[in-house]
This record gives structure tokens, C-alpha cells and sequence, in this order.
């Protein structure tokens, strides 16, 4: 369905760590104003910064001469956050960390980031659009049903 | 953008059991710019100390990177035959860490009090 009262907010990165706050910060404010309480703004806000360091290092690769693009659309029910790089996306599927295979050293001990946003929104797309790039799709609902409701 | 610096204050903490606790009381955001504050800070913990508690209670802003370096540090630690308890997390974050199952090896709890206790009971089970 087409929301027609839908409003947004565009901000451009640098690629360095550390800017994902702003995206972050910045995500927290407009859901405050939407209504969202604070454990979902809290979600939100480990989510945003998660999408946005993978598009720091891993799509831009940390080159400052690129940007990392955050669009933020307000719904009457939803918030729709995409975190655009220059790379082509993560490639495979997104798997829930394995403790012991890190306590073990079998594992990465890094390699969390995309099971944290996956866990803490209720929708999440990665979408590979060339030539420009590729986009991290999240979603959070004032109403989530429960199908929906990932990270609760 | 400057990131917070991750602080770290290393203390022996005051206990019932003649063992001595070391607590790690971290602040300030920890990330991937934090790997000297989190690992170097505890190589500086004796060997034969067996008794460590995570203050995290100053903490602002934790990520996957910062996750994985607490990771790194219970992997040291387990290598050592040290146990470790934790408190002071905010509730996002004690979210956070359960979802990736970090509470498999270290217990997180409201405070330092019931985290220092929670060393005589591991014992006492043992």
C-alpha cells in the first residue's frame, strides 16, 4: 500500500566509524516524535548503527571520499530507515551467532551485526541496486503484529 | 567525529572470601577503538587472580565490535581458568547480550553486591 503521508529525512555520511551515531541520534529523535517508546528507540537505535558500520567498512570500505546515504521515512504506523554504500551487499544469509564456536575460537568473535539488526527490527532487506550501489531496508512499526515483531 | 574514548578503571574490590575480585569499571562508548582499553587492560590482570567482575554500568554505547571484543577478552580469561560476573549493563544491552548468548558464560546482575556474591555460590556449588 502506498502511504501518501509519508515524510522523510535524508542525511550523507562520511565513511569513518563513529558517524553512525549521527544516523543513530538522529533516528532516535524522529522516533521519539513518532510515539515509539523507549525499549523500541533503544532497538532502533543498535540497529541503525549496525546497518551503518557494515556500510562504513564492508560496502564503502572506509574510503571518505564516499558516502554512506541514510533516508528516513516516517509513516502514520512506521518508520522505514534505509542505509545506502557503494558495495554490492552482504553476500549468503544471516545467521544467529554461535557462542560456543567463539568461546572455542572456532568462530570470528566478530560477525554480529547483521543478526542484531535482523533481531531488533520488525523488517529488514539487504537489496544489491547497481550500478550505484545497495541498500539496507529496516523497518519498525508503532503496532507491530506479532509475526512481524522481531526483536521482541 | 572524535568516538568516546572507552575509560577503564582496574580495582580490587573488598569481598567475604579471602580470594581476591578484580573489577574492570568501563565508561565511555566501547567499540572497535577499544581494543587497548578492553584487552590490554585486562593483561594487566595476575594470572593467578581467578575472580573478575565487568562494571559496565558507565557504559553509553556498545556495538558488535564491542561485543566482540568482551568475547575476546572471556575467551582469555577462560584460557586462564578465571570466572567472570557481570553487572551494571542497561537493559537494552543486557537484551543485546543474551541474544548472542553471551550470558552462557558470564551472568549478567543488577549490581556489584549480588554480583560478588555470585561468586561464593558458583563456589559453593562446585
Amino acid at each position: 500500500m502506498v502511504d501518501e503521508h509519508r515524510s522523510s529525512i535524508e542525511l550523507r555520511l562520511p565513511s569513518r566509524l563513529g558517524f553512525e551515531k549521527v544516523a543513530m541520534n538522529t533516528a532516535a529523535s524522529v522516533a521519539h516524535l513518532m510515539g515509539f517508546d523507549s525499549e523500541r528507540i533503544e532497538d532502533l537505535k543498535t540497529a541503525i548503527a549496525e546497518a551503518c558500520i557494515n556500510a562504513i567498512e564492508h560496502g564503502n570500505r572506509f574510503d571518505e571520499t564516499l558516502c554512506v546515504g541514510v533516508i528516513l521515512s516516517m509513516g502514520t504506523d512506521s518508520l522505514e530507515i534505509k542505509v545506502l554504500d557503494t558495495g554490492s551487499g552482504p553476500q549468503g544469509h544471516v545467521s544467529a551467532p554461535d557462542i560456543d564456536k567463539k568461546m572455542h575460537e572456532q568462530e570470528e568473535a566478530r560477525g554480529m551485526g547483521m543478526f542484531l539488526i535482523e533481531s531488533l527490527v520488525d523488517e529488514v532487506e539487504w537489496v544489491n541496486s547497481p550500478p550505484a550501489g545497495s541498500y539496507a531496508r529496516m523497518v519498525i512499526r508503532l503496532h507491530p503484529t506479532k509475526d512481524s515483531s522481531a526483536g521482541n | 567525529m572524535q568516538e568516546k574514548l572507552t575509560q577503564v578503571k582496574m580495582e580490587e574490590v573488598p569481598c567475604d572470601s579471602d580470594m581476591p575480585i578484580i573489577v574492570l569499571r568501563f565508561s565511555g562508548d566501547i567499540t572497535s577503538a577499544s581494543k587497548a582499553a578492553v584487552l590490554g587492560t585486562y593483561q594487566g590482570i595476575p594470572v593467578s587472580t581467578k575472580r573478575i567482575l565487568l562494571d559496565f554500568s558507565g557504559v553509553e554505547y556498545l556495538n558488535s565490535s564491542g561485543i566482540a571484543l568482551v568475547i575476546q577478552m572471556m575467551i582469555a580469561a577462560s584460557k586462564n581458568g578465571q570466572s567472570i560476573q557481570t553487572f551494571g549493563l542497561k537493559p537494552h544491552f543486557q537484551k543485546v547480550f543474551t541474544m548472542v548468548g553471551i550470558t552462557k558464560y558470564t551472568a549478567l546482575h543488577p549490581d556489584e553486591q549480588s554480583a560478588c556474591a555470585a561468586f561464593s555460590s558458583d563456589k559453593a556449588a562446585k
